[in-house]
């Protein structure tokens, strides 16, 4: 029943989501499934992140499991990244090692 | 809704509140940080695993570590208590004391000023330690059903897996707990900023609906004074972004029951369904964050009767506890490869194909399992964390517990 290479590596955890997250670690250069389209992932992505699943405009608000989880510093792109450095939260800043 | 079918027989030690333990411990409690080192003296060199070492380190009086300290030592899972006391400490260690008399445990003191200092006293712990055990020892368990037990569920080192995987699972088997008329809790309300709204149209009454509301927004307030939402440097290493992404992947362990109760520290749920822990303090912030670590919502869990508690983790955490048995749930497969010995289940394969209620199935029978003996990978390893700091505390209004 477990085979990991048959399985697409972007899971879409809510229909009205804009990200995707990745199921496993993900290669730049990797060919994926994003909404039917073979799409080329810009650079590797980590198991538990998030992709755009389209272009997100910046103060727009990302959508994960159907629920708002924050609003975008800055625009991003289909395909690429969304973490710390372009989504802020709507409640209490998230904190890292740095201070940052 | 599919259903869990399977149940296992289960064992307790029936206690004079009927209540029911799944563990028959010794807890050698200090209450002062003073008197922590005899503490763990006695308990290491009680050489036996059921003897666990508890404590309040504060010498200032707190009334909720008294109340703590009171369903702690009354837990069904303790069989008998020793308090250790340096003597001069401003703990009220006679009320304590009468308070775990009057639930029919065997109870000791012992005050270090008053038996000659730290060699004494250790060898009058052990011999006392000695003598409770064969006491309880002596007790025979009897059988027990699934709407006697208390499961918490608490998340720690959570990643982007935990939302998607151990954290649903986790649900998915409380709602099986819960159709059994078993009592869960599910916490904290620091890390469900976000969900206010989702999980107050799940309560059973309206008005329970806005107690969790003003709940969630005292938790909000509460976090923004101290400077820090309750997200740490691994959950952003680990895919997650923002405090709110972290809640809606913390809430989803408390599964689709309505929601029976709000309820504090040291509340035991009245009886089964779903409730919620509420562990921020009300009034000011005055000492310090609502939880240290994640070993304080355990205890905290633990103190309203937890006879166990699921541990979902995605960044790895080893922590067990004393008093009650932590069940590992692992949301992370590559963690999971890394650190098996310390999960006892791999929700993470999941994200590879398995189905989400097998794994919930494989959690519901681990819960039976541990209430019929068996001990879980952060027992088996001897992991008793404990740890129990200074808070204030207002009781719960009518609201928070509506009638069934």
């Amino acid at each position: 029943m477990i085979d990991n290479g048959k399985l697409p590596p972007l899971l879409l955890l809510h229909p009205d989501d804009n990200i995707l997250v990745a199921r496993r670690d993900i290669a730049a250069g990797e060919r994926v499934d994003l909404d039917g389209e073979t799409f080329t992932i810009p650079k590797a992505v980590e198991l538990g992140h998030k992709l755009a699943r389209r272009d997100i405009a910046a103060d727009a608000r990302v959508l994960k499991y159907g629920a708002p989880i924050g609003s975008m510093k800055a625009a991003v792109a289909r395909g690429e990244h969304v973490h710390m450095h372009n989504l802020r939260s709507d409640y209490i800043p998230s904190t890292t090692r740095d201070g940052h | 809704m599919s259903t869990a079918t399977s149940t296992l027989p289960m064992r307790g030690w029936l206690r004079k509140d009927g209540r029911k333990g799944i563990r028959n411990v010794v807890a050698v409690a200090y209450l002062v940080e003073c008197a922590h080192h005899v503490s763990r003296l006695i308990v290491q060199k009680s050489g036996a695993d059921d003897v666990h070492l508890i404590g309040f380190p504060g010498c200032y009086p707190n009334k909720y570590a008294l109340e703590m300290m009171k369903r702690l030592c009354t837990h069904p899972n303790v069989g008998a208590v020793l308090l250790v006391s340096l003597g001069c400490e401003s703990f009220n260690r006679e009320e304590l004391r009468r308070h775990v008399h009057a639930s029919g445990r065997p109870v000791d003191l012992l005050v270090i000023q008053q038996s000659g200092g730290t060699s004494r006293t250790v060898n009058a712990g052990i011999d006392a330690v000695r003598k409770m055990r064969a006491k309880i020892i002596e007790q025979q368990p009897v059988p027990m059903a699934l709407d006697e037990l208390v499961i918490g569920t608490v998340c720690g080192g959570s990643d982007g897996t935990s939302g998607i995987t151990a954290n649903p699972a986790v649900g998915r088997c409380f709602d099986w707990l819960i159709e059994q008329r078993a009592a869960c809790i599910f916490e904290e309300t620091g890390e469900l900023i976000g969900c206010e709204r989702i999980m107050a149209s799940r309560a059973i009454t309206p008005e329970l609906g806005r107690e969790i509301e003003a709940c969630v927004d005292k938790a909000a307030n509460y976090y923004r004074i101290m400077g820090y939402g309750s997200f740490a440097p691994g959950n952003a290493e680990g895919g997650l972004t923002t405090l709110e992404e972290k809640s809606m992947g913390a809430y989803s362990k408390s599964g689709s029951s309505p929601i029976s109760g709000l309820i504090k520290p040291g509340d035991v749920p009245p009886r089964g369904g779903l409730y919620l822990l509420d562990v921020v303090p009300d009034g000011e912030p005055r000492f310090g964050f609502p939880n240290i670590s994640d070993n304080a919502e355990i205890v905290e869990l633990i103190a309203c009767g937890s006879h166990l508690i699921l541990f979902t983790t995605g960044r790895g955490s080893v922590v067990g506890s004393a008093i009650s048995p932590v069940i590992k749930v692992c949301a992370n497969p590559d963690t999971y490869e890394r650190m098996t010995d310390d999960m006892d289940v791999n929700a993470g394969r999941i994200l590879q194909g398995a189905e989400l209620d097998d794994v919930g199935r494989e959690i519901y029978e681990l819960v039976q399992k541990l209430a019929a003996g068996e001990l879980s990978k952060s027992e088996a390893l001897g992991h008793q964390e404990f740890i129990l700091t200074y808070k204030q505390f207002e009781p719960i209004g009518p609201a928070c517990l509506p009638a069934a």
